[in-house]
């Protein structure tokens, strides 16, 4: 939108929350972040990792979403749930490939990140892009990326043989061109036994 | 006679800390009313001081607005500026001044209140003499403050005996820059960091203590720069370091003289540099022979190839910075350490131009401002020497007095804490600064406070330490003053004033002035305005190091700051110091100074054989005084943890949640265990941001550094066990109020359902 795109650089984040403090301020879910910001392995690396939704070419959320909630609009963000039709079933949690959508049963709703399209749509930067101390979510034009980053930007993503592509990118390193996650990798099977702490 | 009040129910329901969780009025924009306005102001909460925008509705702060515009952050922020907001209209607010009694307080009117301190220090200057008043100052004010209270010290009370809480923070970085360059700043500013070729970056915690800085240092590795990262823990800048240096704490003078070694015995020594800049280069390169990298490494427990990499690292980039804080300087050898720090950047020419220096990072919101003109117990306005006799000549006619009248050097603050707990010092008058949470020995400071015959404090909130004193007038809040502060990188910036003082709080100028008159020296203070007070400001500077005289405040607002030294209107200001090769020194040269190891004031040994250090969490600021009453930043961390290497805590059983009792020559505290590997397996780590039984700051000690007077809270000795139950709650809800959710989850902590009351999910409705 307006030239500008959404990255998230993983390495960067230096885990000081500033992203959800922000997204918590907005008018539409008042004390409430819609980003996640986690630690990886917290007992053996200080990494953390923030994410906000993708935004999903085809949405995974919205194709499991049995109300028809969930909607996609022109400039390709995927919406937080409308209201009068979520029914808190929890389908898009279970489905999301990225974890992203969350419940909020108290007011029976799936809340998540619409790229603050409150923002965006008049030429603002999303929130936590803005104030992100480490740019690790940054927004930007492709241009502006290409010239100050190392990192290769990735937008295109497998889950087994599932492709996902999606307008958020995430910069890898660039010998990374494709970022597979194969369910595999992660299996017993394949895993050297020495490695293994109980 | 102060003592703390038994902290009932009653008197925490008002003073707190209670946590706020929302803007005024609550999420529903309904229920404000009144067109909103946009204030470009600062960030309150560190010394990078972030441009931001605060918004204002009916006299109340709502909410903020990012700043893109403003150079140094471009509206970045770190999560204390986002919720900044929310100490503005928070019901711990002071709206009135209050008197001690009893059973707690009782407001009084502004006048009774002046009154009674103003009696209350002169019965004590008649009966002991004037330097048996102290004042604390602090550097997260505004410079106009600063400077009225240095000016009210020596003029309307006449004690030499001023400090500020700065003395815990910046002064060893100071006092070695003054020794080697002549001036108490960083050389280079921030947008240098991206331009350097290699980066050392020791003891400062900088994803923590000036986040939006990370965004410099990220630019620098895009562009191809390495970065060097010293510290005994991995801090989060460590994930993308090109070599970690985890050196044990307080050797980092060795890890520094290695370096030099190698330098030396490579001949990566810059000749020309020292040839025409700079004296004392044999002495220094001399005293650096016996510092191989082997030697180093037993120091430091830094493997010697490691030191030797970053020696060559370092000495080979063609562009190489360094960049220190507390890490360095919080040590009983702070100066040395800064030093030969100096020393390495001098010996491989790396001063002066782009992309080439040295860098100390201020902590406190106004740390570089704070304390260039007069609170400083050595310094006059301009950051000029208070022995300096033609300095006092020239401030005694600023100021209108005579200069036999103009006291010397007073007491620092620690020693001014020690001073009063061996009863010379009678009275104590307190701004900006919580001494009983932020001073070394925490039970040593309240046993000197409690034999205080006279304190008064200036405050918006009811601190730890206030809570001890007999008066309390009810000052201004940042966003309650307008002036300056000067951030990390020397830029002069404008804070601007977005609302009133609520209630009968009144800026703490106007307090301190109205004082003056009280005690019989309103002539001196015939101030009408903080822009006054800058006017003055800028004179008693002129001349001297800190050269304001050509910053006004339109000037601040129209160049996005100005950096000093600036000394006529004309003057684009200083961005980047020594470019002409000009020191200044005596001598107009830089200065190579020979630095001696030593060990730390609180040696290890069998009974306390681990290291403890001390620091600070991204979601706190300082003593945590603003920052413990703000929901959403005590959710990030709730509580104080002990960081503690899986290595350690397998020898003494301990898993990670475990209790533990931390304990030193001091004292103890009962903290939870955060097992790690991020950590030092013969250190443990625990912040300092909270009170009473949960303060670090129990556990350290006072030994200070002979020179800048900094006491040495990052080397401590203690040892550690499993506690066998959690601290005592009681205790816990004596002193304090706001302990965060994992407490707040326990229904016996939950006064009258306070706690957490106002919780995000419970707020939140669509």
């Amino acid at each position: 939108m307006f030239g500008r795109e959404f990255y998230i650089d993983p390495s960067r984040c230096i885990g000081c929350r500033s992203c959800m403090a922000a997204c918590a301020e907005c008018e539409s879910h008042r004390g409430v972040s819609m980003i996640h910001v986690d630690y990886i392995d917290r007992p053996n690396s200080i990494a953390t990792v923030p994410m906000v939704c993708m935004h999903c070419d085809e949405p995974t959320c919205a194709m499991v979403c049995p109300a028809d909630a969930i909607k996609k609009g022109e400039d390709g963000v995927v919406r937080s749930a409308l209201k009068p039709r979520c029914i808190a079933c929890s389908n898009c949690v279970l489905a999301c490939p990225f974890g992203i959508p969350k419940v909020h049963l108290d007011v029976e709703l799936m809340m998540k990140c619409d790229m603050c399209y409150d923002r965006t749509s008049v030429g603002l930067k999303p929130m936590c892009a803005t104030v992100c101390p480490s740019q690790a979510l940054s927004y930007l034009p492709a241009e502006t990326v290409k010239e100050t980053r190392r990192g290769h930007p990735v937008n295109d993503f497998r889950f087994g043989n599932e492709h996902v592509s999606t307008l958020v990118s995430m910069i890898a390193p660039a010998e990374a061109p494709v970022i597979a996650v194969d369910v595999v990798d992660y299996m017993w099977e394949n895993r050297d036994a020495d490695q293994y702490e109980a | 006679m102060a003592s703390e009040p038994t902290m009932t129910p009653d008197l925490l329901d008002r003073y707190g800390p209670n946590l706020n969780y929302t803007p005024p009025g609550g999420w529903e924009k309904n229920n404000r009313t009144g067109p909103e306005k946009l204030v470009k102001t600062h960030c309150s909460f560190c010394g990078q001081q972030c441009g931001i925008q605060l918004k204002v509705r009916d006299n109340h702060l709502v909410g903020f607005e990012p700043w893109e515009e403003f150079p140094y952050n471009k509206g970045m922020l770190c999560p204390k500026g986002v919720k900044r907001y929310l100490q503005g209209t928070h019901p711990d607010r002071l709206l009135h001044p209050l008197l001690r009694t009893g059973e707690g307080f009782r407001p009084i009117s502004y006048d009774e209140a002046l009154d009674l301190t103003a009696r209350r220090i002169q019965e004590v200057k008649a009966k002991y003499g004037a330097d048996a008043v102290a004042i604390y100052g602090g550097a997260s004010m505004i410079s106009e403050k600063a400077y009225v209270l240095g000016k009210f010290a020596r003029v309307a009370v006449g004690t030499k005996n001023i400090d500020y809480n700065g003395r815990l923070c910046m002064v060893s970085a100071g006092t070695a820059y003054k020794l080697a360059f002549g001036i108490d700043r960083s050389p280079n500013p921030w947008s240098d960091i991206p331009k350097t070729d290699a980066l050392l970056v020791i003891g400062a915690n900088i994803a923590e203590c000036a986040p939006v800085a990370t965004s410099y240092l990220w630019q620098m590795r895009e562009n191809g720069g390495k970065l060097i990262v010293a510290d005994p823990r991995m801090t989060p800048i460590t994930r993308n370091a090109d070599l970690y240096l985890p050196l044990r704490p307080g050797s980092d003078l060795a890890l520094l003289m290695g370096m030099l070694h190698v330098i030396v015995r490579e001949n990566l020594v810059d000749h020309e540099f020292i040839a025409r800049h700079t004296v004392g280069w044999e002495q220094v390169r001399d005293s650096a022979s016996k510092w191989d990298p082997r030697t180093a490494a037993e120091m430091t427990g830094v493997a010697p190839e490691r030191i030797e990499q970053a020696a060559l690292l370092f000495g080979r980039s063609p562009k190489a910075m360094a960049i220190h804080a507390r890490g360095l300087e919080h040590q009983s050898k702070g100066v040395e350490n800064c030093l030969a720090l100096v020393n390495l950047c001098l010996a491989t020419g790396n001063l002066g131009a782009e992309g080439r220096g040295c860098f100390m990072i201020t902590g406190q919101g106004n740390g570089q401002g704070g304390r260039e003109h007069g609170q400083k117990c050595d310094q006059l306005p301009g950051a000029r020497s208070i022995t300096d006799p033609a300095a006092r000549k020239y401030i005694a006619e600023v100021w209108k007095i005579r200069e036999e009248e103009l006291p010397g050097p007073g007491l620092s603050a620690v020693e001014i804490m020690e001073a009063i707990h061996r009863g010379e010092i009678k009275a104590l008058f307190s701004m900006c600064f919580n001494p009983l949470v932020s001073l070394p020995d925490a039970n040593f400071t309240r046993e000197a406070l409690e034999k205080l015959e006279f304190f008064g404090v200036i405050d918006f909130f009811l601190s730890e330490t206030a809570r001890l004193a007999d008066v309390v007038l009810a000052g201004s809040m940042q966003e309650e003053d307008e002036g300056i502060v000067c951030s990390s990188e020397a830029r002069v910036q404008k804070i601007n004033k977005a609302v009133d003082p609520p209630g009968e709080a009144k800026s703490d100028a106007v307090i301190i002035c109205d004082l003056a008159r009280k005690l019989g020296r309103g002539e001196y203070f015939p101030f009408q305005s903080t822009r006054e007070i800058y006017d003055e400001l800028r004179v008693a500077s002129k001349g001297g190091v800190a050269d304001y005289y050509g910053i006004t405040w339109e000037r601040i607002e129209e160049e996005y700051g100005v950096f000093w030294p600036c000394p006529d209107l004309n003057h684009p200001g200083t961005v980047r110091l020594f470019e002409d090769g000009r020191f200044w020194t005596h001598d107009g040269k830089a200065h190579f100074l020979v630095t001696e190891y030593r060990e730390p004031g609180d040696p290890i040994s069998a009974d306390f054989p681990i290291y403890l250090t001390t620091g600070r969490v991204v979601s706190q600021y300082l003593s945590g005084t603003q920052t413990r009453r703000i929901g959403p930043l005590v959710d990030l961390y709730p509580e104080p943890k002990c960081e503690i290497h899986p290595r350690l805590a397998e020898q003494y059983g301990i898993s990670d949640g475990d209790w533990v009792k931390v304990t030193t020559r001091r004292s103890d505290v009962v903290v939870q265990a955060l097992v790690v590997r991020t950590i030092r397996p013969d250190t443990v780590f625990v912040p300092y941001h909270w009170p009473g039984r949960r303060s670090a700051n129990r556990l350290t000690h006072r030994t200070i550094d002979p020179r800048s007077k900094i006491p040495e809270f990052k080397v401590s000795a203690c040892r550690i066990e499993k506690a066998t139950a959690p601290p005592d709650l009681d205790d816990l809800r004596r002193e304090e109020t706001g302990i965060g959710h994992d407490l707040g989850q326990r229904p016996d902590l939950m006064r009258n359902g306070r706690i957490g009351a106002v919780s995000n999910q419970k707020d939140f409705q669509r």
